[in-house]
């Protein structure tokens, strides 16, 4: 074989599942920031600003995982039993997060119910993503083809602590949507939280990259192997450039640009990770090229991909497009 | 089958249970998109404003109904890797590819244009609004397309072949898509959904001209559904006995059990009603037509059916399951033929919205569609047991390592949040589905202008958009 399949599916899963965490991300963190923005109508105008969207947004976790099971489905069938808990907890928490769009104008006297749902399913949501980050990390348990480990292996410290980190993130990604879409007390009120939140998220970069290279000789050696050194140091130099361009940001004119400087902080967090993994499937036990469903599937399904993601960015985009812009408050969609 | 406490037996009900919640929203959802697509049309085409109110009063319970199906669809997705494992490895080469064009031409589709759909109506224009109702609809009718192909992958597998490391793989991607059961299964199921919403329509329609009989979009909306069961109901009835005839060829196993038949042998009755009885090998107290099995089956008032005694117990589906839920779906379906010839006999007679007779008889059958689509479902997937691949890989062989407890515990967490969840859904449904078509109750809430400017029914349209946008 020419080209290397599996390792174009690699990156491709990565992409989707790094779209996902960005787009859901704001959408989440909405419902993050949710029980501190205290007037009705900034509620309402912050769950607006995503309303239109946050359907295509969770798209691309269907992507990720059906992407997986596709293309890995060695990968798929060793991580899902692994993750049991935290991944049907957060299926549960996106139920309620999802539902809570329409259930919330379909139900004046409830609606107090069902924005408590949006805030616990967001909290929830996140908060286990994290820990399957984490758990995914820190290695779990192989035998053969199957997972062999118990059903709480994922719950240590270093899970807790991506959970929690992930909130963080996904609060810093809302608030700064907000700083873009919002104007007036709310995007003011977003502005302050973007700041608390940035501070909190650059000191989880740095503890749990620190504990991550704890967790293994491979990761050290991924970082600071003889020929890595030169790249990888670019990376967290780029962390610390964009969290002050981040900041700068906030104090200027409110506008896209936090959003920005929030994404990029993610995307250089998902390549520090990438880095420390690679060429890992499931953390040093199964490869890319071990985990790979075999290149007659890879191809078939490239073929399609090739022609399809290239649109459906197109009309996803088109979407953004057509709702950009600032909200007013008690301009809604309903 | 006797340990109800197994791992095994935990995680079938888990993903029946989950299973069976979904598929009631798309069998809604896609044929209430195809639906909304209609009414937008012949709106844009006849500027007849009650197409527009029909419109508006469906598009907020399709809003309601797809957010249920998205979610709990998120759910399916996942629940192959947790509780699936082994299936998901051996099988995912093979249908995991279909499973990912799904999500790249249907779910992508679906989710990009909904919003448009939804919320868009003020923001692009009569024509791109349009294109993105087709999109939605065109989105749902590809799912049930792609999934439907690996359902019936599952029944009737073909193309593959198995590599070194014990994984079915394709050996030809045409044969695995179009395997033998799905061009069958694919007709059968949209008209499925398509009936499912024609039901609900018809129902909601009748329910509100028996209050008011004048009411303009009740009216167009109980003529239409009673078109489609005046005309889909008998070809969903021939497609059903095709499929079956499709399902003898393939799965007769599923057939014998469907038919409650153990014994082969010619000249086969057919078994109205009786009480399968898998201990003794016989059908209970059975109400028996001599010799039409053989006939429907085999085209001979004498031909020869294979009974369960051909194939090893281990080896055969649960039958009194199988022949029940397969008598729920029949019945039903021929009840929906019946009201649709009624209603063609009042129509033709100019006394379609005469009969209050026929009204409350539409009414009471609003729900059969879902109920007939649970059953022909039970029929297909316990039909196909003991195997998830049909006769190649067990369910039992098809697990994930995880302890009963654990299964127990998120089959529970499940169960209640689903009641609560989409119990409270279908509530919103019902409370939006007995508000009266076309007199703007749906609009603005109270204490708010109603249609305050604007004389075009755009202009008007939008107008109720943003006012209510500004009520909430
Ligand atoms: C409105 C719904 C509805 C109605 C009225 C019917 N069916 Fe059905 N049936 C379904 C909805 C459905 C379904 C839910 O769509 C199934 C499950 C899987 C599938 O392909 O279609 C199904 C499965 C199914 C199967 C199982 C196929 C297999 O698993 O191999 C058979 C043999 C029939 N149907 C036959 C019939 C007949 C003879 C009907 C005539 C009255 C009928 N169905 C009415
Ligand atoms: C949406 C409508 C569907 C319904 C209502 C339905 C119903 C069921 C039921 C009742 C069972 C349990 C059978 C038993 O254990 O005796 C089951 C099992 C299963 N079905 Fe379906 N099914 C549906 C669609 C699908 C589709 C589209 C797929 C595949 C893509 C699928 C794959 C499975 C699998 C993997 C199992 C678990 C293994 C098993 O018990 O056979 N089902 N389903
Ligand atoms: C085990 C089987 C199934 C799985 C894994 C599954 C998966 C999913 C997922 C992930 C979604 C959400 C898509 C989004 O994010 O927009 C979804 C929605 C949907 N599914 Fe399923 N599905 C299954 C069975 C079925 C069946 C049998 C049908 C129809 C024949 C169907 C038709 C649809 C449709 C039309 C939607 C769009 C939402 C809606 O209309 O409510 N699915 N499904």
């Amino acid at each position: 074989m020419m080209i290397d399949l599996p390792l174009i599916w690699a990156f491709l899963i990565a992409a989707a599942i790094l779209i996902y965490v960005i787009l859901d991300g704001f959408d989440l963190g909405i419902g993050i920031l949710f029980p501190f923005l205290d007037h009705a109508d900034d509620r309402d105008t912050a769950v607006n600003t995503v309303a239109p969207v946050w359907d295509g947004n969770e798209t691309w976790l269907v992507l990720g995982g059906g992407g997986l099971f596709a293309t890995f489905p060695l990968a798929y069938s060793v991580l899902m039993p692994a993750l049991y808990v935290p991944v049907l907890l957060m299926l549960l928490g996106l139920i309620f997060r999802g539902v809570a769009f329409e259930f919330r104008w379909r139900d004046e006297g409830h609606r107090k119910y069902w924005d408590f749902g949006f805030v616990a399913g967001s909290y929830l949501a996140t908060f286990c993503q994290g820990i399957a980050l984490g758990a995914f990390v820190q290695g779990v348990e192989v035998t053969g083809r199957a997972y062999t480990g118990g059903w709480w292996d994922w719950l240590t410290p270093f899970s807790l602590l991506t959970g929690v980190a992930l909130v963080v993130g996904y609060a810093l990604l809302g608030a700064t949507w907000l700083v873009m879409k919002t104007e007036g007390r709310l995007c003011d009120k977003a502005i302050r939280y973007a700041r608390v939140s940035g501070v909190g998220i650059l000191l989880f970069i740095g503890i749990i990259s620190a504990a991550t290279l704890s967790l293994d000789p491979h990761f050290m050696d991924a970082w600071f192997g003889a020929p890595a050194l030169y790249y990888t140091g670019i990376v967290p130099l780029a962390v610390l450039a964009a969290a002050l361009w981040l900041w700068r940001a906030l104090g200027r004119a409110a506008d896209y640009k936090p959003f920005l400087a929030a994404i990029t902080l993610f995307v250089l967090c998902f390549i520090g990770l990438g880095i420390g993994l690679f060429p890992y499937m499931v953390p040093m036990q199964v490869t890319i090229w071990q985990a790979a469903a075999p290149d007659d599937s890879l191809q078939f399904l490239l073929i399609g991909t090739a022609v399809l993601l290239p649109i459906i960015l197109g009309y996803t985009a088109y979407a953004y497009y057509i709702f950009r812009g600032k909200i007013k408050a008690g301009e809604g969609y309903h | 089958m006797s340990d109800f406490m197994s791992a095994e037996f935990l995680a079938r009900a888990q993903f029946a249970f989950t299973v069976a919640f979904h598929i009631i929203f798309p069998a809604f959802t896609i044929g209430l998109a195809s639906y909304l697509a209609v009414l937008e049309g012949l709106w844009l085409k006849t500027k007849d404003d009650a197409y527009l109110e029909a419109f508006r009063y469906w598009l907020k319970i399709f809003a309601v109904a797809f957010g249920m199906g998205v979610v709990s669809g998120i759910v399916m997705s996942y629940q192959f890797g947790t509780n699936w494992a082994v299936f998901s490895d051996k099988a995912g080469p093979v249908i995991g590819p279909l499973l990912g064009y799904e999500v790249l031409s249907a779910f992508f589709l679906e989710a990009g244009f909904l919003g448009i759909m939804l919320f868009g109506m003020n923001k692009v224009g009569k024509g791109l609004h349009y294109f993105a109702t087709l999109m939605v609809a065109f989105g749902t009718l590809f799912s049930a397309f792609w999934i439907l192909s690996v359902n019936s992958w599952m029944q009737t597998p073909a193309g593959y072949a198995i590599n070194d490391v014990g994984q079915f793989v394709a050996a030809d991607w045409w044969a695995v898509v179009f395997n033998p059961s799905f061009p069958y299964r694919l007709v059968h199921m949209v008209l499925a959904a398509y009936l499912t919403t024609a039901f609900v329509v018809g129902a909601v329609g009748a329910w509100h001209l028996l209050k008011d009989r004048t009411n303009r979009p009740a009216r167009i909306m109980f003529s239409m559904a009673m078109w489609m069961a005046t005309i889909v109901a008998p070809i969903q009835i021939i497609a059903g006995d095709m499929h079956g005839l499709n399902t003898l060829e393939h799965q007769p196993r599923k057939v014998a059990a469907m038919e409650g038949h153990y014994e082969t042998k010619a000249g086969v009755p057919l078994i109205l009603f009786g009480i399968p009885n898998d201990e003794e090998e016989r059908v209970d107290y059975a109400i028996e037509l001599p010799n039409v099995a053989s006939f429907i089956l085999t085209h001979d008032w004498n031909g020869t059916i294979q009974g369960l005694k051909e194939w090893p117990k281990e080896d055969r589906p649960p039958t009194a399951v199988v022949f029940w839920a397969f008598r729920i779906m029949v019945g039903l379906g021929l009840l929906m033929a019946a009201l649709g010839l009624w209603s063609l006999w009042c129509r033709v007679r100019g006394k379609l919205h005469d009969s209050d007779l026929l009204k409350r008889a539409a009414v009471l059958m609003g729900p059969s569609g879902f109920i007939a689509v649970l059953a022909g479902w039970v029929v297909t997937e316990v039909g196909r047991q003991p195997y998830t691949v049909y006769g190649l890989l067990r369910t039992s062989d098809s697990l994930s390592p995880i302890a009963a407890p654990a299964v127990a515990t998120s089959l529970a967490i499940f169960a209640i949040v689903y009641f609560i969840v989409f119990g409270a859904g279908t509530m919103y449904i019902l409370r939006l589905m007995g508000k009266t078509p076309g007199d703007g109750s749906e609009g603005p809430e109270k204490g708010h202008p109603s249609h305050a400017a604007g004389t075009t029914p755009v202009a008007a349209y939008e107008n109720h958009v943003s006012k209510e946008g500004a009520a909430k």
